[in-house]
């Protein structure tokens, strides 16, 4: 029970959610719960498929700037080439998973570590968002997706609020919670979750037990490309305008919160629900620190500081279930 | 053994540890946080808080110039200001979003990314809180129900240095873009071309990476020496323009948008010829009176045209006065 990876990042959340409702009535109220459920929803989708990633024992530092590509594309192909929203975002699902494929093959097929391939990606499309961008729309940011044809059905699967107790909530928040759930099913109780765990646990034992390794990295990073979409698509159709820029440095967010959910930086280890804790930690702290009108400045030291705390409580968690089990 | 309980007590002293600091955090901040109402609601004789949440990034020197004017507002008033920021559109929107459940008094906000924080400003405006916009976003502002704007026309400071430029005789200008994705910094080179009356080039560097992006500018004079004026849209890229046309050998001259020591520096030792001023302390100080005035008076200031706030031109002529201001992190 104690080994379970989660475990840390539980305590983490319980401690942190604990201490800003003690400290901030808001922070505890309906509305206050839905603005940080907000900020960790994307953050989680993210986190969880990154977390699958790195149980895989890989990195995908492309994840973030690939959100920006995604919520362009579909921007792009919506008001540029005048095409139904939903025509947009399978657009921007074929060229996301055809970029997490490629990253994929070349990660299995060089050899090469996942970070560097992945830094490259990162790097390319850095340069292809923005310049892609001003090519198409001679500015750095793309307007009036709410215009597109098809938009209504579109904010109704992807930006809309659902209401609990009188309060709106974001429907990303329902997107975060089946993405965890179907990332926690895949991994426990299916053959490719199996895989997942054998390839970032030992890649050449596991190939030598007929795991297809190969098969199961490019699907990973096809994983966290498809998530990167969602994601995108959801950020494209709520903010209804996109600037080139978007998603640049959350990469390295993902990655901690995967980090903080339990996911060694060496595979084989993780959870996706610990992930997804790890999301809410880093939402909950986010605006926990606005809701106590903490001086803005000192906001990625505390940050930083929770994410220590969280990751050394993690560790000792661990290190005494492994004492105990001994 | 000893190791592992001293990490768990780490762990657990962690929350007490950030409960001192959060103490401390008050106690020397004094009056502002102490006055904030819990309830808010708009009361015109309470204490007044207001937020203001901006798309400046963290450690920008222009925009802590910004937070410096509405605090300084803020102290004279006698009313709350609390300043959050970040780059992010969507984290800004949430942030408004967290200002409205605070249930502030007002909020002030920059809109660089308009369409996105259309939600959060429709959020503010259902609870009844008053928002004014400033810096970029003049032309939603009305749109979205904000009580006023106060910022700088863009274009027209654009047009500003443009034209400066032209009197100097300037015919090829580069337009030095520092951070991808603003539209405010693209209207200013359009603006500039408007001004100039023939089209700048634009060079896009990374403001984060400054010696990267005086290694850009540098090659860009070198492979055209026609060059002959080089517009910055941020006081810390100015310098390394100065410094790019030195090791270039060009004669081009250095203009920029924004003010700080260094620029002010550069224009008395005349590397630079004039900055572009927008004033942005009146970006914070302005908008708390507006709120203010509107909390108690129900008065707005601008009747749905923008309060602007430059251009300004800071060169050999008034750098001396200016300079000491700057220096003193107002101007």
């Amino acid at each position: 029970m104690l080994v379970k990876p989660e475990l840390g990042s539980l305590i983490g959340a319980v401690v942190i959610l604990a201490f800003f409702s003690a400290q901030s009535s808001v922070f505890r109220s309906l509305s206050g719960i839905a603005n940080w459920l907000d900020v960790a929803s994307t953050l989680g989708i993210m986190a969880v498929a990154v977390a699958l990633l790195m149980i895989g024992g890989h990195f995908d530092l492309s994840a973030g700037v690939l959100t920006g590509t995604t919520a362009l594309t579909v921007g792009i192909v919506a008001v540029r080439f005048d095409q139904n929203i939903w025509v947009a975002i399978a657009a921007a699902g074929v060229l996301a998973l055809a970029i997490g494929a490629l990253n994929g093959w070349l990660v299995t097929r060089t050899g090469l570590p996942s970070f560097i391939i992945t830094l490259a990606t990162f790097l390319m499309l850095q340069g292809l968002n923005l310049g892609l961008t001003k090519l198409f729309t001679g500015t750095v940011q793309v307007r009036g997706i709410a215009e597109a044809p098809g938009y209504h059905s579109a904010e109704l699967v992807l930006a809309s609020t659902f209401s609990v107790f009188g309060q709106q909530f974001r429907i990303a928040i329902v997107w975060w919670l089946l993405a965890t759930a179907v990332a926690t099913w895949v991994l426990l109780r299916t053959r490719f979750g199996n895989w997942v765990f054998a390839t970032g646990g030992d890649e050449v034992a596991s190939r030598n037990v007929g795991v297809p390794a190969a098969r199961t990295t490019i699907r990973l990073f096809m994983t966290t490309a498809a998530a990167a979409w969602l994601v995108g698509s959801i950020t494209a159709v709520r903010l209804t305008s996109v600037q080139a820029n978007t998603g640049t440095g959350q990469e390295l967010i993902y990655i901690v919160a995967a980090v903080i959910g339990g996911c060694l930086l060496t595979g084989g280890f993780g959870s996706a629900i610990g992930a997804a804790l790890g999301a809410l930690v880093f939402g909950m702290t986010q605006q926990g620190i606005v809701y106590l009108r903490w001086d803005a400045d000192w906001f990625y030291f505390f940050l930083g500081a929770m994410l220590l705390l969280a990751v050394l409580s993690n560790r000792a968690v661990r290190r005494y279930a492994e004492a105990a089990r001994r | 053994m000893a190791r592992r309980k001293r990490l768990l007590a780490l762990a657990l002293a962690a929350p007490l540890v950030l409960l001192g600091c959060s103490t401390e955090n008050s106690g020397g901040e004094g009056e502002t946080t102490a006055a904030a109402p819990s309830g808010g609601g708009g009361t015109a004789d309470g204490d007044l808080q207001f937020a203001v949440v901006t798309h400046g990034s963290a450690g920008d020197a222009f925009w802590d110039v910004v937070q410096k004017g509405a605090k300084a507002a803020g102290d004279d008033l006698g009313v709350g200001v609390d300043y959050q920021s970040d780059g992010d559109p969507q984290r800004q929107s949430q942030l408004i979003e967290a200002a409205v459940n605070q249930g502030v008094d007002g909020i002030v906000v920059s809109m660089a990314n308009p369409d996105a924080l259309q939600d959060s400003l429709a959020a503010a405006r259902a609870a009844k809180i008053p928002v004014v916009t400033i810096n970029s976003g003049a032309d939603r502002s009305a749109e979205f129900g904000a009580i006023g704007h106060v910022g700088q026309d863009e274009t027209i400071a654009g047009q500003g240095a443009g034209q400066r430029l032209a009197r100097d005789g300037r015919k090829n200008v580069l337009c030095v873009v520092h951070e991808a994705g603003n539209i405010g910094l693209e209207q200013r080179c359009a603006g500039a071309s408007q001004g100039l009356g023939a089209d700048v080039r634009l060079l896009q560097v990374d403001i984060n990476d400054l010696q990267g992006a005086q290694a850009t500018i540098t090659s860009q004079l070198q492979a055209d020496p026609s060059v002959d004026a080089v517009l910055t849209l941020n006081s810390a890229v100015a310098p390394i323009a100065a410094a790019a046309a030195s090791d270039a050998g060009s004669q081009a001259e250095i203009a920029t948008f924004d003010l700080n020591g260094d620029v002010i520096a550069a224009i008395k030792a005349g590397t630079v010829a004039f900055a572009v001023d927008q004033q942005q302390y009146e970006q914070g100080y302005l908008p708390i009176v507006m709120l203010k005035l509107y909390a108690q008076n129900l008065n707005t200031v601008g009747g749905g045209q923008p309060v602007l706030t430059g251009p300004g031109i800071v060169d050999s002529s008034n750098v001396e006065a200016i300079g000491d201001l700057a220096s003193a992190g107002t101007r």
